[in-house]
């Protein structure tokens, strides 16, 4: 049992705390775990990512194989993309719809989406809208995360623990929002996958 | 027993503290910063009064830690590899000098340039000094390492290096901790010429270094971080360094490894295992992190004739970091055919954040060089740097901390008009000084812009010395105070703020000008606690 994950985005959106609630929740019930992650010049607003490894097995390696992660989980549309050469054939890929442009040349959202729609198995959620209607824009991420949730089940892990152990010493207004928005992102995926009529 | 999600960084900052380590001296860099970071910020280290102390720069942190060290108690001196060379001074002469309280010297390696200038490989340095070099493969081995280190560097009376590269600093995993040890006490080196190197002691102390190299092997051979793992198939055989073992490792999860392998985690390399595994096997593979170190040794001037593959015949590629699928493709298992990345995807280069000083400074720095032709200006290593990128496409160099200045002053000397450096307030104390007095002594036409944000922001905010005295710092060294100009980098202010370079400019000498204004990310932080 493993689940390798891609977590993608723009520095400073966020992408490290999804890191850290997946891993404390992975360490609860006593996965090995290994997660890397970038520092230094990228995070000045460049392109990050995260190698995450759960597994019930003692993990090797710090980077996951090319072509074999599970799972892209991406604050943001072009990074999802970016990370494609990761994605195994049968995994998924969760992102964000809400370009973060911070550079001239950034290219047609249109043709993003048309790439996005393209891939096998995608979920694209406008996480900053859901987060925004929650009325907490700053917890656009977990949105992303909960969208994800029904693909993490298979490791079975307690997501929701996860957030208490991370957001714990901010007291429950943040835990709240943070579970709220979770819920919603699990609730878009859910239903989408049921409308589609797909199982994972 | 509990395990701690640590980084590799965070585990040798606990195995140091759980070490009875005294003190722990720094420039920030990365990928090393988080060592002296956790250190600063552990609560335990802190009860155990333990310094935390970030240096000016990498050699006076060295030569701090030798201090330490002479005094009997334990220190680690931690660096980014480039550090190194700015450190390798007193990096050097400290394997001459020897330690006396244990002493670790941390380099950490950027293959493949994440954050760097270059991907040196400090491994290099260690076997230049002569002295023992461990290299861990997971964040266990970080934290069991520092414990072994200290002693051996206390049972030689040498410093020990501990190499580690990018990958290794930034991931977490699981740690588990042991009891912790006391500190040493306050006790002078036995012999008091020990640290003096007048050549007729140097000689001497050298001797003694040549002396140990034979137990240094010996100690590797019996290395529990070296490891041999026969294997009933000898038409190979691997030797691996550092975390290239998990690279390996990856690719035998599910199908049975019958190679022999030989893990390296402690130099000089050990001989009878080298020796074992060259002689059994038809081929040899090395995988390392970093330079074709144990490759070229092995392959010897002349290639002795043994059959030995790896970056050097490229069988691996020569530069960048390793990975599980270089490592497959290497050993020939079949690689997943992969996606591209989607032709729509654009380079996000790392930006200035929004409302930063440099924005403000290299707007007004742009406005004021406007009727100059263009490649004018030296720089430096710090955010700024990203002034070198559209939009501001400000600066023309970038190479070693401080080369701004001197470069300046070099090309100035050439007949260049006017020639202009920028260089960060942290990086200017660093490295800059030195520089800058050659310019005051030379009188040199040279227009030197020191961006003043109060901090090292970079790595993510540690304290900048210069902070609070640079104006005096620089008249001190003896730029006439006329032209040591302060303004603050603020969009309304733009107009005042080109003009005051433009003087600058047209002064045939040394000027400084100094844009004072706090790192955003600092504002916001300091904002943050304050209404928390």
């Amino acid at each position: 049992m493993k689940e390798d994950i891609i977590l993608a985005g723009v520095g400073g959106q966020g992408i490290l705390s999804i890191a850290a609630v997946i891993g404390s929740a992975a360490l609860e019930i006593g996965m090995y775990m290994k997660q890397s992650e970038v520092h230094g010049m990228s995070q000045r607003g460049g392109d990050v990512m995260s190698n995450l490894r759960i597994a019930d097995h003692e993990i090797f390696s710090d980077l996951i194989p090319c072509g074999k992660a599970d799972l892209i989980i991406s604050v943001e549309p072009m990074e999802a993309l970016r990370h494609l050469p990761m994605l195994s054939h049968d995994g998924w890929l969760i992102t964000n719809s809400t370009p973060f442009k911070n550079t001239l040349d950034y290219p047609d959202v249109d043709k993003i989406m048309a790439t996005l729609e393209k891939i096998p198995n995608h979920i694209v959620i406008d996480a900053d809208k859901i987060a925004k209607d929650l009325g907490s824009t700053m917890s656009a991420n977990m949105v992303i995360l909960g969208a994800a949730c029904p693909f993490l089940d298979n490791v079975c892990l307690d997501i929701e623990n996860g957030i208490r152990n991370i957001f714990g010493r901010k007291g429950e207004k943040v835990i709240k929002s943070n579970m709220d928005a979770l819920k919603a992102g699990r609730e878009y995926t859910t239903a989408l996958l049921k409308k589609q009529t797909i199982k994972i | 027993m509990q395990k701690l999600m640590l980084l590799g960084d965070e585990a040798i900052a606990l195995g140091a503290i759980d070490s009875g380590m005294s003190a722990i001296y720094a420039y920030p860099g990365t990928p090393s910063t988080e060592i002296t970071e956790y250190v600063a910020h552990s609560r335990e280290a802190k009860e155990k009064n333990i310094l935390a102390s970030w240096s000016t720069n990498e050699k006076t942190a060295m030569e701090a830690a030798l201090g330490m060290s002479y005094a009997g108690k334990r220190t680690m001196v931690c660096m980014k590899h480039v550090g190194l060379n700015v450190a390798a001074d007193p990096f050097i002469n400290a394997s001459i000098t020897g330690a006396n309280g244990g002493m670790i010297v941390v380099a950490a390696d950027d293959p493949s340039m994440h954050s760097s200038q270059n991907e040196q490989d400090s491994r290099f340095y260690g076997k230049f000094a002569m002295i023992p070099v461990l290299e861990p493969t997971n964040q266990q081995e970080c934290y069991d390492m520092v414990s072994y280190a200290f002693d051996l560097s206390e049972k030689y009376s040498i410093p020990v290096m501990m190499r580690i590269t990018t990958r290794m600093a930034h991931s977490r995993a699981g740690v588990v901790r042991k009891p912790a040890r006391e500190q040493n006490s306050i006790k002078l080196p036995v012999n008091l010429i020990q640290y003096v190197l007048l050549p007729g002691n140097a000689r001497k102390q050298y001797k003694k270094l040549l002396g140990n190299q034979q137990s240094f092997f010996d100690e590797s051979a019996a290395s529990p971080f070296n490891k041999y793992f026969d294997g009933t198939d000898k038409s190979l055989g691997i030797i691996t360094s550092g975390i290239a073992y998990n690279y390996l490792m990856e690719n035998f999860q599910d199908n049975k490894l019958n190679f022999p392998v030989l893990k390296i985690s402690q130099y000089p390399m050990p001989r009878p295992f080298v020796e074992k595994l060259i002689s059994e096997c038809k081929e040899i593979l090395v995988l390392e992190e970093g330079y074709p170190m144990i490759e070229e040794s092995l392959r010897g001037f002349l290639n002795n004739g043994i059959r030995i593959k790896g970056r050097m015949d490229g069988t691996l590629v020569f530069e960048g970091e390793l990975n599980p699928t270089k490592v497959a493709a290497a050993l020939g298992i079949p690689v997943p055919q992969i996606a591209n990345i989607p032709e729509v995807v654009t380079n996000r280069p790392p930006a200035l954040c929004s409302g930063c000083p440099h924005i403000d400074s290299y707007l007004a720095l742009n406005q004021a060089l406007d009727k100059y032709a263009k490649g004018l200006v030296f720089s430096d290593i710090g955010c700024y740097t990203i002034g070198a990128l559209k939009p501001f496409e400000s600066i023309n160099s970038c190479v070693d901390m401080g080369a701004s200045i001197t470069m300046a002053k070099g090309a100035a000397d050439a007949g260049l008009s006017p020639a202009v450096a920028v260089i960060g307030d942290g990086t200017f104390t660093h490295s800059g000084m030195t520089g800058l007095l050659d310019c005051v002594k030379h009188k040199s036409n040279v227009t030197v812009i020191i961006l003043d944000n109060k901090t090292t922001a970079m790595t993510g905010g540690q304290p900048s010395h210069g902070d609070g005295h640079l104006f005096d710092i620089v008249k001190g060294l003896g730029v006439e105070e006329e032209h040591i100009r302060i303004f603050k980098p603020i969009r309304k202010n733009h107009d005042e703020n080109y003009r005051i370079i433009e003087e600058e400019l047209n002064y045939k000498g040394v000027s400084v000008i100094i844009p004072t204004r706090e790192c955003i990310v600092e504002t916001n932080k300091r904002m943050r606690e304050k209404f928390k």
